[in-house]
């Protein structure tokens, strides 16, 4: 066991501290939400989000990996690095770089499947913020089981023309792009018949409806597509390889979706809390049935973090065999959450179900509003259910459930 | 960096549990618990001190391999996986760290040496520390020591016994003593022993820093959670292991019941929580070691966390097995038992929480 980054990232870490203190309070003039379940402070400088993502691309905090000539900073991929500036920024409340289906998702697929011109065209622009994308997959009919799409795409004079619908869209009705999958083969069975299509969200055809969710905030959307035309060449992989394209892609989602940091992070607001609040007299954590479940959501707290320390270092040392804890995250650090601004929301009883602009809620509401959004990505990004199948069958070997006839 | 078990640790806990296999079978652990076979138990509990296990947290020069508690969960980890009817949470680490803790060098040299030697086995009775009930009430003066103390553990063949008070004074009296009367308990775990002690006005030698402070005693209960929170992973493991390997034999309806998702969720969450324990579980024992700060909150919070878990995983891995779970034949309950009283053991999971806050002021 060492937990030591070793002597130079203690350099590193300092240099990510005085940034961290340079750039204290900084916020964007364009508003757009960054980080869900955290407010940063108002003060401090403003900027826009992509001169944010600039400075941190040049000083190699963000797309590190990523070569130059696509946008990022061409340097080594470094794991602790990326786990220094994570948590450093979350610790100084410090916006972290953008993330998003775009960057998380379409750009490490680009750079393993795209073509030269496709990694030219969209990377840059993605990074830094001006191109955002969003991802079409799951259907009215195809959630759970996303191979069954419906959404077609014919090649017709050397154009693909798309019909169909796609639902769970976030971010589409600001995204410029959308990379998709339609089906193209429809002789070929269900798997092999889709192809990953990169569609320009101003083609004529395109309907996007916005379709709220529980929270009224972050809006999902449903897209419509009557006879999209696009250029033949906005495929990623071959025709009718699109399942394996986006497989490396969802394995990204899965991995993003939980940051251990932030939610000890939350643990430790929600102590703050604690200590401030009061009812009828008494302050919260001196109650000992809320301090009771206030130190047992700490414990999964602690064991999920030192868990995902335990993935870490899987990753820089090859002999590791962490499959099995690697797995688990989505499914466990969704919980998680949910519980912990579940038991936020208790405490403050009535007042914890205000929201909106209400008097009296406390800090804006984001404990209610996180709440919800967490049940979002316990459905989303694969269900926890699909995840247990996950769990059960690649993770423990358990028989596969027998096919039986569709209906 | 590097977060996990270091080779020699995993070729250590490997032999514990190829030993185990070998030695203590189910049907042996089924003979030992019906009080058939001491002999059989006395020669297990052999086996594992000649692969060392009494002198791992022995310092060097006392003899002892002077390895850290990191070392000691990984063979906790096997023991608890192969329920082991055997001592070693108090002889051989909560002892040890006691004594080295709050031990005068007369003190250390003696019963630590003693305890490489394997001359001397210690039982430890700290529940009055812990939490005191049926009015036991330890009460040690000047070097005399009067009152009971409940749960003690691995009393079997021990020579002497450490015993504290409320306040974490430590002493040391010989269990052979005649004012000493060891009460023969039975729990639902028949894997372990447990007895009541009633000391009846009978000389102790107190470890000298104990007198001062409670560091050693709070060291050694840190250590003994953590220990007994590797045992009840193993065999939380293990029933998990057992549990799947049924669910691909067993067949209802012309399927193996695994392939059902009612089963194969079940055995998924199991997994998904106890996975993270093993992380949090060596992450704890390498704060004890190496991290002083952080060390308490982490042990209260391993041992409520990983109570809580296993308490889970009982029950579901039980019920995975259907009513051949239920039964004494297939003998899942005996993993069943034992996660059952380590939860208690050192500590419920809500007195150690309500610790747990204390230390962080709240």
């Amino acid at each position: 066991m060492d937990l030591s980054y070793g002597p130079e990232y203690k350099n590193f870490k300092k240099e990510i501290q005085d940034f961290c203190n340079d750039w204290k309070g900084v916020n964007f003039s364009d508003g757009v939400q960054v980080s869900l379940g955290q407010s940063f402070s108002n003060k401090g400088k403003t900027i826009t989000r992509t001169e944010w993502q600039s400075i941190l691309i040049e000083r190699g905090y963000f797309a590190r990996s990523i070569p130059r000539e696509y946008g990022g900073y061409g340097g080594e991929a470094d794991i602790i690095k990326s786990r220094i500036i994570a948590t450093e920024f979350s610790n100084a409340k410090i916006p972290p770089a953008m993330s998003g289906q775009g960057i998380d998702m379409l750009v490490p697929t680009l750079l393993e499947l795209g073509t030269e011109d496709q990694k030219k065209k969209y990377i840059k622009p993605t990074l830094l913020g001006e191109m955002i994308w969003c991802q079409g997959y799951s259907e009215p009919n195809a959630g759970s089981d996303l191979a069954s799409l419906q959404t077609k795409g014919e090649l017709i004079n050397g154009s693909w023309v798309i019909n169909g619908q796609k639902i769970w869209t976030s971010t589409a009705q600001y995204s410029q792009m959308m990379f998709c999958l339609v089906r193209t083969e429809p002789e070929a069975n269900k798997h092999a018949g889709i192809s990953y299509l990169l569609i320009p969200m101003d083609s004529i055809g395109i309907e996007v409806r916005p379709l709220v969710d529980m929270t009224l905030k972050a809006g999902f959307n449903e897209v419509f597509f009557t006879d999209v035309s696009i250029p033949e060449s906005n495929i990623v992989g071959n025709r009718g390889e699109g399942w394996a394209v986006a497989n490396a892609t969802l394995g990204h989602e899965r991995g993003s979706l939980t940051n251990p940091n932030a939610t000890m992070n939350r643990v430790n607001s929600l102590i703050e809390m604690m200590k401030a609040e009061t009812v009828n007299g008494q302050r919260l954590i001196d109650i000992p049935v809320f301090k009771d479940r206030l130190i047992q959501i700490q414990g999964k707290v602690m064991a999920f973090q030192s868990n995902s320390l335990r993935v870490l270092s899987s990753k820089l040392n090859s002999n590791q065999d962490t499959k099995i804890a690697s797995m688990i995250q989505k499914l466990v650090g969704t919980e998680i959450r949910h519980e912990l601004e579940g038991l936020a929301i208790d405490i403050m009883g009535e007042i914890g179900t205000l929201y909106e602009d209400s008097p009296h809620i406390r800090d804006d509401g984001s404990w209610q509003f996180t709440y919800m959004y967490y049940l979002g990505l316990i459905i989303g990004g694969g269900t926890n259910q699909i995840q247990k199948n996950i769990i059960s069958e690649r993770g423990l070997g358990m028989p596969r459930e027998p096919k039986v006839k569709e209906v | 960096m590097y977060f996990g078990l270091s080779d020699d640790q995993i070729f250590f806990q490997e032999n514990v549990s190829k030993f185990l296999a070998d030695q203590a079978s189910l049907d042996v652990i089924k003979l030992i618990s019906d009080g058939g076979n001491d002999t059989k138990k006395a020669d297990i509990q052999r086996g594992l001190i000649n692969l060392g296990i009494n002198g791992l947290l022995i310092p060097e020069k006392y003899g002892g391999l002077g390895l850290d508690l990191l070392f000691a969960t990984a063979v906790s980890q096997s023991l608890g996986s192969g329920v082991a009817p055997v001592s070693f949470t108090g002889s051989y680490v909560m002892a040890p760290i006691a004594i080295n803790e709050g031990g005068n060098d007369g003190q250390k040299s003696k019963y630590l040496s003693g305890i490489a030697d394997n001359a001397i086995k210690f039982g430890v009775a700290f529940t009055e520390y812990v939490g005191s009930r049926e009015n036991a009430h330890i009460s040690i003066n000047n070097d005399r020591v009067s009152g009971s103390a409940l749960f003690t553990l691995d009393i079997e063949e021990s020579t002497h016994l450490l015993v504290s008070n409320q306040n974490g004074k430590i002493g040391i009296v010989e269990t052979n003593h005649k004012g000493v009367e060891v009460i023969k308990l039975t729990t639902i775990d028949k894997t372990r022993n447990f007895s009541e002690i009633v000391f009846n006005d009978v000389d102790i030698d107190i470890l000298e820093k104990t007198i001062s402070n409670d560091v050693a005693i709070k060291k050694s209960i840190d250590a003994g959670r953590i220990i007994l929170s590797a045992d009840s992973i193993g065999a939380s493991q293990t029933l998990i292991d057992k549990a799947v390997e049924y669910s691909k034999e067993r067949k209802q309806f012309g399927r193996f019941i695994g392939s059902f998702q009612a089963v194969k969720h079940m055995c998924a969450e199991m997994t998904a929580d106890l996975e993270p324990c093993y992380a949090l579980l060596w992450h704890a024992a390498h704060a004890f070691d190496n991290m002083p700060d952080e060390a308490r909150l982490m042990a209260c919070q391993t041992k409520s966390h990983t109570s809580e878990v296993a308490k889970v995983i009982a029950k579901k891995a039980t019920e995975v097995h259907g009513g051949m779970g239920f039964t004494d034949l297939m003998g899942i309950h005996y993993w069943f038992k034992r996660i059952g009283l380590n939860r208690q053991l050192l500590g419920s999971p809500e007195l150690i929480r309500e610790e747990a806050a204390k230390i962080q002021g709240f």
